[in-house]
């Protein structure tokens, strides 16, 4: 039973070690916890759980090993519970309707309906009679509906005498789907390429010894701090259709100015043209002439757009293309300056990957930064910076 | 030796197992949370409740690991050098003892709080690993290794700011202190304020689960925070009314100071309280 959990908590990605489950065995050993399943519960998450990233994973297999209920994490993308769903349908369906449904079958074979046709609805967002959430037609919902929604709603409601670890509480801070500014910084980090420059202010104590030995006195010798010396010239997409991903640019923006000294920031919409900006509120006044960037940034500065690469191809292909301005060169004769300009380059679209493909100046773009675009995610972020950190030929 | 919280903590059963396990296998327990739940205030009451004494240690960003072991202070040596001190021959008297070792030679069972210790360098939880394995170091200078007697009771708080090392964290017990749900709140406020109203409470509750619930907000008032706003609220002597008064001008709560920290947040709420006061026209 105790193998098959720690085999069980490995496979959802927890790292449990033989030390953790000695140190578990130790501590039941020492009567630690009275004899209930909560405190076996809570001594257990205590010793395998060491992120609360995880916490909610450590429910759902403490769930399935101790209670034998299936859970399907990590073959779905979203699973669903089976208390969300009587919810939903508690939510959706009168008393009425339950019962006729009732007579159709049992309780649990429409929840295993409803089940399928949640996960189908999760990958095909398509219309028709049959999905929840497109009306009147199906027993199971007739409101629009969706998975999230269903999960704030029923939080609150449903006073059910769930096991603690059914509650399921520490689901929001599942760490797969967030990218935190923790998560960005410990990414960013890779990029840290110390050296000493600036002002001599520190004392140099090894080579002031050696010094003193050699020549007879005190032979003081000073060296300037260590820091970060990487350079960065971030260039930001906005407006139009970046809202949606204005939080992830936030954060990934505070994380950035809080790593670099020398960060430089420019926006741009949808591609970068002959001017940019620094200030969004005066966007069309205060533009800086790309030609002057090129010019004042040296080579050595790494260069990182960060966009969704979402626009109609003309506007990287055509002199004025822009949907803002005539510009009298093509997008994609400054998409070549930049990137002669900066070998180390990076875009970061916050798109996800899936989605790339439908796209045509996403694939115009790909092609034009030499298909160096990642996924504004944790693991896209580290390959980036891998990237940008690879010796520039 | 059990830890069921004090009369003025109030802990929730998970925390109590975490604490009791960590306490009798005398492992470090590390304690995450939202700001302001209650993470260093555990080890202080911990301390309370055993009655032992509480050694802290605050970490900055720029602590050593070393620095909790001991410093060699070579420079007072060398002064003591040049003037002729006689204490310049016995080099142990340059040693200065750090919080890991005032824990590990403590005459009593000490409580042993490393406070933050995601402030410091990335490494300095790697560089501790031995010593709070093993509870004990090796003194280069006088060569003498310092063990502790009985092991100390460890908590460690961290904010988050960085990530971890796999290896420390595996020495460690865990706990995430999650936000307090509304009846575990009731019950912290009646530890704190026994002879608050009960409908000011519901109140004021009501109102902080509200502020919580904006979206978009920077920082989230937590329970540190209602604890100070319900001290404001006592002391200036608010009438209940200002509270209730659903008046949409005043959609600001209150002595919003104590509960928003940031001012975009308290422009967040003009503009509500403005969209409101339209909406009302």
């Amino acid at each position: 039973m105790f193998f098959n959990f720690m085999d069980e908590l490995r496979a959802a990605g927890i790292s449990a070690s033989l030390k953790e489950h000695l140190v578990l065995l130790e501590a039941l050993d020492k009567d630690v916890i009275r004899r209930s399943p909560e405190e076996f519960y809570y001594l257990s998450r205590a010793t395998f759980v060491k992120d609360e990233g995880l916490l909610d994973r450590f429910d759902q297999v403490f769930s399935k090993v101790f209670k034998g209920i299936e859970t399907s994490y990590g073959t779905q993308e979203e699973e669903i519970p089976l208390d969300w769903l009587k919810a939903v349908a508690e939510k959706y369906l009168s008393e009425e309707e339950m019962e006729k449904i009732k007579s159709l079958g049992s309780w649990d074979e429409i929840m295993e309906t409803l089940k399928e046709r949640l996960a189908e609805q999760e990958e095909r967002h398509e219309g028709g009679s049959k999905w929840i959430g497109t009306g009147g037609t199906s027993p199971y919902g007739n409101s629009g509906y969706n998975p999230e929604g269903v999960r704030i709603g029923g939080e609150g409601g449903q006073k059910k005498a769930l096991k603690v670890w059914d509650k399921r509480e520490f689901q929001n801070l599942d760490n797969t789907k967030l990218l935190g500014t923790r998560n960005i910084k410990v990414a960013l980090r890779r990029l840290r390429k110390f050296a000493r420059e600036g002002a001599q202010d520190e004392l140099d104590i090894n080579r002031t010894i050696e010094g003193t030995a050699k020549k007879g006195w005190l032979d003081i010798h000073m060296r300037a701090e260590r820091h970060n010396a990487v350079k960065l010239l971030l260039f930001l997409d906005v407006g139009g259709s970046m809202d949606p991903f204005i939080k992830i640019c936030e954060e990934l923006f505070s994380a950035a100015t809080g790593e670099f000294k020398n960060l430089e920031f420019f926006y741009f919409h949808n591609c970068p043209y002959e001017g940019l900006w620094k200030d969004n509120r005066r966007r069309f006044s205060e533009r800086t002439n790309t030609w002057d960037v090129l010019h004042k940034y040296g080579h050595d500065y790494k260069l990182i757009f960060v966009g969704d690469a979402s626009m109609s191809p003309y506007e990287i292909t055509h002199p004025g293309g822009s949907v803002e301005h005539f510009n009298e060169e093509a997008g994609v004769t400054w998409m070549q300056r930049l990137t002669n300009t900066y070998p180390a380059a990076a875009w970061l679209n916050p798109v996800p990957e899936k989605q790339w493909g439908y796209s045509q100046s996403v694939k115009i773009i790909r092609e034009l930064m030499n298909d160096r675009m990642y996924p504004l995610t944790v693991d896209g972020l580290s390959d980036a910076m891998k990237e940008l950190t690879r010796k520039q030929g | 030796m059990r830890f069921d919280g004090t009369k003025d903590y109030v802990a929730t059963d998970d925390l109590k197992v975490a604490v009791n396990a960590a306490m009798t296998l005398r492992r470090p327990l590390l304690v995450k949370g939202e700001p302001g739940t209650g993470k260093t205030v555990l080890a202080y009451e911990l301390a309370k409740a055993m009655g032992t004494p509480l050694i802290e240690w605050n970490v900055k960003s720029t602590t050593k690991a070393h620095q909790g072991l001991y410093e060699y202070d070579a420079v007072a040596r060398l002064r003591d050098g040049q003037l002729g001190d006689e204490r310049v021959h016995d080099i142990s008297n340059y040693i200065r003892k750090g919080k890991l070792w005032e824990a590990f030679t403590a005459p009593e069972l000490p409580v042993l709080l490393i406070d933050e210790i995601d402030k410091a360098d990335i490494e300095f939880p790697n560089d501790l690993l031995q010593e709070l394995d093993r509870m004990e170091f090796h003194v280069y200078e006088t060569k003498e290794t310092i063990k502790a007697a009985e092991r100390p009771i460890v908590i460690i708080t961290s904010n988050n700011e960085k990530e971890l090392p796999d290896a420390f964290l595996r020495r460690c017990f865990f706990h995430y202190i999650k936000f307090p749900d509304r009846q575990t709140m009731q019950e912290i406020i009646n530890v704190h304020f026994p002879d608050i109203q009960g409908v000011l409470v519901k109140k004021a509750m009501d109102i902080f689960y509200e502020v919580r619930d904006v979206p978009g907000l920077k920082k989230k008032p937590s329970t540190s925070e209602l604890l100070d706003w319900l001290k404001l609220i006592l002391n200036e002597d608010m009438p209940l009314e200002v509270l209730q008064s659903k008046d949409s001008s005043k959609a600001i709560p209150p002595l919003h100071g104590a509960l928003l920290k940031n001012e975009q947040d308290v422009m967040l709420f003009e503009r509500l309280a403005f969209m409101a006061k339209r909406e009302a026209r």
